[in-house]
């Protein structure tokens, strides 16, 4: 598409205006669809209806929660430090966007075909640890801080075990390049490297309990990452009120909230692109092809956002404590081992 | 242990300081010296026999002869058995002994009874009004109090 | 306030944590919890000094919600008027508040009760524990971070507040038990619905256990969390689970007994520190959700044979107790829930005092919580189970 879009504009700004456009309306779209879709989910987890007077059983409330946002006063406490304040969720968003820069839609679009696309996407993914913590402390709120100094304690443990999970996949592969990645998975789900990659039956069969623990940890930090429960603890609305976002409204709120969604996407569809394949079909050649991958990545990507949805109504909220247990004791060694043992398995 | 055998142990124990009871009420009580009030306390509450470790309830009265009063519904968790006591001060000089020492419960109630009757407890650790603000004027539980007409500058209705 | 701190023995303080050598000099921050804030259930206000994310001091400030309900009821020309306002004392059980207050007035009476009336009052008493436990236990899953069982929990609170509303028309504030009856008999189709009720509801208990009670991350943080030791417990006169919960084997329903709870077969709940530590907050919790299945098994028995009569006794409308003082207490959902009525010979009450469970078992709040963490505070919080309109009257 890249050289498509080039052999047509020509080398100017308005070509990378074109390349950098689809992740932005697919975000959108897919913020409208998620909010929708998290609280009929819950709904329906709680005996309740949710939504059901605006549209067909309520499918046109996002729309109406967004006007709600724009119109609603954008307030700034008067005791805040405004810059940050108002920086704090740009940045926060950025750090998503930037990161979906990376992300593969399909075989024959992705924003920015770089060579080092998963180390760059840990990377920019950190960015947004520096708006949380932005926005906390530019509140000037202590529960403010408390969220935000709660959020970089966490991103910051559990950027380890992401980026160690990753890892696994790229030392089967060989390749940083998440094109390559995907590419050495096409040919049918049995070569996703979450059932052992496509390599010779006794290999595959070896590395196995190592690709699926990998995989399996990749999705709980993941989870942890994006601050969603039973990780949510910076915004840990029981404990401390609404944690970093506590006096935000308007826009700017609405602008972490599309971040956090946002989010959940992005690490899903890593986990989608390294684990299961990412936009290649599942059975071969049948429905492979760069429409179809679009279509496969997002329901990837989607099957393990409706997932985090599930968890989040499902599990109540670990402690601060346990939290940084759960990363340090419990996730990292796993994935040591899981690195040791995969690696003695590639050079046997 | 009935309320008769309470009353002569108490009296033989610490003699003036036990005043008068009425033990053939529908609750028999007992009144004892505000100023010794957690001395007898802590006497019923290691006493084996009366082991009363339980109390239930702390209230200030404010009774028709203009005197003020606290009284303790005390409960033994062993014994099943329960007084209540009472000790009784002027209200021109409203001082009671603290019995928070002795339960940890009383802390909430006396401070509560000091908010509603002014009663002063001394050796309470934190004394300070519970319920109503702290500048709030007078104590409202009092009979002779009367609402008044402004507080901070704000009319009150009514 | 400024009694021993009991933190924990490995506790440091945090300029000797350092391990550079260097010396940060860090500060106590004052927190205010509260009065708004989602997890102090009311307008409560709880002045936390942290070190960092662990608690030293909590210091509850209380009186937001104050209604002067002692003042209200001195200045009724009634005894009946006072029910009303004992309703709104403890929101969530006004059918308990009632039935107390009504039972201290009728000792001064001595009055005798019809026996239907007995059966009515014992079964609206049973339900509203099983509402009051469910938001109890609804509440503290959000506390936790959980937020599905609260709703399935209020579900069900709806269809007991749905059986009130039948019987008498109110679904928060009844003003039903009377003193010497209650306002109205019971609808035809009541004893039917509440069997319904009774049946439909095990499987609600059997979901919440499945989904929070043995849920791992719940156990983490409710076991060996806020301890409340027996005598700590006794000493600072808890009651109802919060004492159960400490192994104190304690129901006024069976020790102080009032109404005909001797009449059915039930068991007193006691935690056992099956989690952690007895005392702890899985225990308080475990104790309210078997309390829950309890009064179950209580009504199941009650609505079987409530007796056929009048429901008001032939008590005259303006009631004028002999001089007099009594204090009565009776097991509401939160645990002893006392009246100290005195009276005059007028025809309204010369003092009223209520012992407000509620109130006297946040007062052991600084005692647990030193040492925990701000998470576990809410925890704790959540746990004792308070309803501010009742701890400020």
């Amino acid at each position: 598409m890249e050289e498509l879009l080039r052999s047509l504009i020509g080398e100017s700004w308005i070509l990378y205006l074109l390349l950098a456009a689809p992740p932005l309306v697919f975000i959108l779209l897919y913020a409208l669809v998620t909010v929708w879709t998290e609280m009929k989910v819950s709904a329906h987890m709680q005996d309740r209806l949710a939504y059901m007077y605006t549209g067909f059983h309520g499918v046109l409330q996002p729309v109406a929660d967004i006007l709600k946002l724009l119109q609603k006063e954008d307030t700034i406490p008067t005791a805040a430090d405004r810059p940050l304040f108002v920086m704090a969720p740009f940045l926060v968003f950025i750090g998503m966007y930037a990161g979906f820069a990376a992300l593969p839609f399909s075989s024959a679009y992705i924003g920015s075909n770089i060579n080092l696309g998963v180390f760059y996407i840990i990377a920019v993914s950190s960015i947004g640890v520096v708006g949380l913590l932005m926005a906390g402390w530019a509140s000037n709120n202590k529960w403010s801080l408390f969220g935000a100094m709660r959020s970089a304690a966490q991103i910051i443990s559990y950027e380890i075990p992401i980026a160690l999970a990753l890892l696994v996949a790229v030392m089967i592969t060989g390749s940083l390049n998440l094109q390559d990645v995907i590419r050495y998975q096409e040919g049918g789900i049995l070569n996703w490297i979450v059932f052992g990659g496509p390599q010779p039956l006794v290999q595959k069969l070896l590395l196995l309990p190592f690709t699926v623990t990998a995989f399996f940890i990749l999705f709980i930090a993941g989870v942890a990452e994006v601050n969603r429960t039973p990780f949510d603890l910076p915004e840990a609305e029981s404990e401390l009120v609404q944690g970093y976002n506590t006096e935000y409204s308007g826009m700017k709120f609405a602008i972490f909230y599309l971040a956090e969604y946002a989010n959940m996407f992005l690490v899903s569809g890593i986990a989608a692109c390294l684990f299961l394949g990412g936009w290649s079909s599942p059975f071969g050649e049948l429905m492979s092809g760069p429409l179809w991958g679009v279509f496969w990545i997002v329901l990837k990507g989607y099957f393990f956002v409706f997932l985090q949805i599930w968890i989040r109504w499902t599990l109540p909220r670990l402690r601060v404590d346990q939290l940084m247990y759960t990363s340090w004791k419990v996730l990292i060694p796993f994935l040591f081992v899981c690195l040791f043992c995969v690696g003695l398995i590639l050079v046997l | 242990m009935t309320a008769r055998e309470i009353f002569d142990n108490l009296k033989a124990k610490f003699g003036d300081a036990i005043g008068e009871a009425k033990l053939d009420a529908l609750q028999p009580w007992i009144t004892v010296a505000e100023k010794r009030a957690k001395e007898i306390c802590l006497f019923l509450r290691d006493e084996p026999g009366f082991g009363f470790d339980y109390l239930s309830c702390l209230s200030g009265v404010d009774y028709p002869d203009g005197k003020l009063g606290v009284t303790y519904h005390l409960f033994s968790m062993n014994h099943k058995h329960k007084i209540v006591v009472k000790a009784l001060c002027t209200r021109e000089n409203p001082h009671v002994q603290s019995v928070s020492a002795v339960w940890g419960t009383a802390n909430w109630h006396e401070r509560e009874a000091y908010d509603m009757y002014g009663i002063v407890f001394d050796e309470h650790p934190d004394l300070r009004r519970i319920l109503c603000g702290d500048d709030y004027p007078g104590y409202p539980l009092r009979k002779d109090f009367k609402v008044p007409e402004f507080y901070n500058g704000m009319k009150v209705p009514y | 306030m400024k009694e021993s701190r009991t933190l924990p023995t490995d506790y440091v303080s945090s300029p000797e944590r350092t391990s550079s050598g260097r010396t940060l000099r860090t500060d106590e921050m004052i927190l205010n919890m509260g009065p708004q804030h989602p997890s102090t259930h009311g307008v409560l206000r709880l002045e936390l000094v942290v070190d960092g994310e662990i608690i030293v001091d909590v210091i509850p400030h209380i009186g937001y919600l104050h209604r002067c309900f002692e003042k209200h009821a001195e200045h009724m020309t009634n005894y009946q008027q006072v029910i009303p306002y004992a309703d709104r004392m403890d929101y969530l059980s006004s059918m308990c508040n009632d039935w107390a207050y009504a039972l201290a007035v009728e000792k001064l009476l001595k009055t005798e009760i019809p026996e239907r009336v007995q059966y009515i009052r014992l079964i609206m008493a049973e339900l509203q524990r099983i509402a009051s436990h469910l938001i109890a236990v609804g509440t503290y899953a959000i506390d936790m971070g959980a937020f599905t069982p609260f709703l399935w929990c209020f579900r069900d609170r709806e269809r007991i507040l749905d059986l009130f509303e039948m019987t008498c028309g109110a679904r928060l504030l009844y003003n039903y038990i009377w003193v010497g009856g209650v306002s109205h008999d019971l609808p035809p189709s009541f004893v039917e619905k509440a069997k319904e009720f009774c049946r439909d509801f095990r499987t609600t208990l059997k979901e919440v256990h499945d989904v929070l009670t043995y849920n791992e991350i719940f156990i983490k943080r409710t076991a060996n969390v806020g301890v409340l030791p027996k005598d700590v417990a006794i000493n600072w006169a808890c009651s109802g689970p919060m004492l159960r919960g400490s192994g104190v084997d304690w129901d006024l329903r069976r020790d102080d007994p009032y109404g005909i709870y001797d009449r059915f077969e039930w068991t007193v709940q006691v935690g056992k520190g099956e989690m952690g530590t007895v005392g702890d907050c899985w225990d308080r919790y475990i104790v309210r959700m078997r309390e829950m299945e309890e009064s179950t098994r209580i009504i199941e028995q009650a609505v079987e044979s409530v007796p056929e009569g009048n429901v008001q006794s032939s008590i005259p409308k303006r009631i004028r107790p002999e001089a007099g003082e009594v204090y009565v207490r009776s097991e509401s959902p939160r645990g002893e829930l006392g009246f100290y009525v005195i009276s005059d010979g007028t025809a309204s009450p010369y003092r009223v005092k209520a012992r407000a469970p509620a109130f006297v078992n946040l007062s052991v709040l600084p005692e647990i919580s030193r040492g925990a963490m701000v998470a576990d505070l809410v925890a704790i919080v959540g746990s004792v189970d308070i309803v501010l309109g009742e701890v400020d009257r």
